[in-house]
């Protein structure tokens, strides 16, 4: 009885070889069957489909997002926390990019209007940069009057109206109407001689604008010996370098006559968050769009 | 140590070992030859039935409660921006704290080749939760597509039953090797390979942010146990399961097998997803009269739950000489 099963193995019947023989060719087909699917997952990455408009900070450079890929632990805590519901979570289309936060600017635009990249803050694993500290420091992508023809800026022509229809969803923060919550792009006309909605809508021209207007302050602060507060006193948050501006270039019409006429220029200091390419209210595809960034580099 | 090392040994894929006959105590023995000819059918039957009007399924109701109550509190913290619990189930922040999924950060930073902080900080904390509370608690009490595979389950049975479907087993070592692989992918290939196609991700994050074409891919997961194979990716395929399981090889929190009135008839193993980890409740296999359950056991009570003799218990190693 003690030495029973110790010394001898037992003798597998033929059956049972031939079954466990069967279990094994099975293992071994699911092994090959599940490393070959989620190998697929590779594919679109390769093929480079799947690159596109990223959170600010995203670690990546031009058509590489082989960093932000791996880093990113696909858990949504960006989504979460962003106010305007500017990013969305990738699909099985992208393979391993599945999971992965992406924005859509022209339904949704980063718009900054969380002040603190509230994004960059929620991430876990850096997968969006800590090093990102100002709106102005990211690099998301680079904006380009890719349709200048439908361009109702280069056509001398003015915009009455909502920007994008009264059905559309996306939202922006107008400081003026309330300084910490976006309204409907909807709930928002415009009525305006020359359309320049893309440079006036802007975050980062609206903050260079509300830093002049600080630095006036400081100054008569300044001058009336009031102290002023750390953040007017050093303006750490104020973009150095203007995003985008009109500017006249003269041309001539059909029949010959010299016009001046007014052309969006995107400028150096553009970080890509897309809300030029929300606002423009031309119809279908956007005059100005943001392509994927040539002059990131984050990774 | 030896149940550490028994554990692991059953985790990567091998067979529990069996007792050593000589080495078996007396007390033990006496209980095995006390039961030869007792055991009865209707003996046991009568047992059984007593048993059902009891406490049937109470850790399956309260593990399915749990269960779903977790996965609506991150989508509630979402939804209604309540802020308990953030994220998914990959990484998340419980009131503020960094949680990050074992496994998910294994595969990140094997991709990356980097570490932050905060993923120090959540993976630590995780760590510790489920060391605390037995590693492979996470795939029965919280895991979202354990539940989906759970009904699964009982309609695979059923179609077993009914003799339309056959289940066809793998080798338990399948799960290691997939380890190896994904996690060799992560490294080499520079990306989270297993992330694409985990379900546990893919359903927490459907469940949060709405469902996507994803779950198509979770839709022939199912197919494939219900008409094919038992609870195949739990068993064989999700490197999840051994992550944890390693973990809850140092945990207090087991299921505590007593030999003293078990019948063997093995309703316990019927039941559970890691029947190996009960080979020892076949006559002659315990190796002491009191022998803790294996870590690859998930913790999901079943067994407690099914036996008729309240031989399988909960035990929190260590508390009782406290109490």
């Amino acid at each position: 009885m003690s030495d029973s099963g110790k010394t001898r193995k037992p003798a597998l019947s033929t059956r049972r070889k031939a079954s466990s023989r069967r279990e094994f060719i099975r293992s071994a087909m699911l092994a090959t069957g599940v490393v070959t699917l989620s190998l697929a997952g590779l594919l679109p990455v390769m093929a480079g489909t799947v690159n596109r408009l990223r959170p600010p900070g995203a670690l990546k450079n031009l058509k590489n997002e082989q960093k932000f890929l791996a880093a990113c632990i696909k858990c949504g805590q960006c989504v979460q926390v962003c106010p305007v519901n500017a990013i969305k979570l990738a699909d099985l289309d992208e393979g391993v990019g599945l999971g992965v936060p992406y924005i859509d600017a022209r339904e949704q635009a980063c718009d900054f209007s969380c002040d603190g990249l509230q994004c960059v803050l929620a991430c876990p694993t850096g997968a969006l940069t800590h090093d990102l500290d100002y709106p102005a420091d990211a690099r998301m992508g680079f904006a380009r009057l890719a349709r200048p023809e439908s361009c109702l800026a280069v056509q001398g022509k003015g915009f009455k109206g909502v920007a994008r229809g009264k059905d559309f969803k996306g939202v922006l923060r107008y400081d003026e109407i309330d300084r910490w919550n976006p309204i409907p792009v909807a709930e928002h006309p415009y009525d305006l001689e020359l359309c320049d909605l893309c440079v006036r809508q802007c975050p980062i021209e609206i903050r260079i604008t509300q830093c002049v207007e600080k630095e006036k302050q400081r100054d008569a602060a300044r001058k009336a010996g009031t102290l002023a507060r750390v953040a007017e006193e050093f303006g750490n948050e104020c973009p150095p370098r203007h995003a985008i501006e009109l500017r006249p270039v003269s041309s001539e019409d059909s029949e010959g006559n010299s016009v001046v006429r007014m052309l969006p220029t995107v400028l150096d200091g553009c970080v890509g968050c897309g809300v030029c390419e929300m606002i423009c209210p031309v119809d279908g595809e956007a005059a100005i769009v943001v392509d994927d960034d040539k002059q990131t580099n984050w990774g | 140590m030896n149940y550490i090392k028994e554990s692991l040994s059953q985790v990567f894929g091998n067979k529990p070992t069996r007792p050593d006959k000589s080495k078996q105590p007396e007390a033990l023995k006496e209980i095995y030859a006390s039961k030869r000819g007792k055991l009865t059918k209707a003996a046991l039957e009568a047992v059984e039935l007593e048993h059902h009007g009891t406490f049937f399924r109470k850790w399956q109701r309260r593990r399915w409660i749990t269960l779903i109550l977790v996965n609506v509190l991150f989508l509630v913290s979402y939804k209604f921006d309540v802020q308990l619990l953030e994220g998914a189930m990959t990484a998340s922040r419980f009131i503020g704290f960094h949680f990050a999924d074992l496994n998910s950060a294994l595969q990140v930073m094997l991709a990356y080749k980097h570490v932050v902080l905060n993923l120090v900080i959540g993976t630590t904390t995780v760590f510790v939760m489920w060391l605390l509370l037995g590693g492979r608690t996470f795939c029965s009490w919280v895991c979202p597509y354990h539940l989906l595979s759970e009904w699964a389950e009982y309609l695979h049975l059923w179609l077993v039953k009914k003799k339309i479907v056959k289940n066809h087993t793998f080798h338990r070592k399948t799960r290691s090797v997939f380890y190896v692989i994904f996690a060799l992918l992560a490294l080499l290939s520079g990306y989270t390979v297993f992330e694409t196609i985990s379900p546990t991700g893919i359903v927490s994050r459907a469940i949060i942010y709405g469902p996507g074409l994803a779950l198509i891919w979770v839709g022939a997961l199912l197919l494939f146990e219900v008409f094919y194979s038992r609870r195949a990716w739990c068993r064989y395929v999700c490197p999840i399961g051994i992550t944890y399981a390693v973990v809850g090889t140092m945990s207090p929190v087991r299921v505590s097998y007593n030999a003293e009135a078990c019948h063997h008839e093995g309703d316990c193993r019927k039941v559970c997803l890691v029947p190996h980890v009960l080979d020892l409740t076949i006559r002659g296999m315990a190796h002491d009269v009191n022998q803790d359950v294996g870590s690859d056991c998930t913790r999901c009570g079943m067994c407690v739950d099914v036996c008729p003799t309240d031989s399988l218990n909960y035990k929190i190693k260590g508390l009782d000489k406290f109490l």
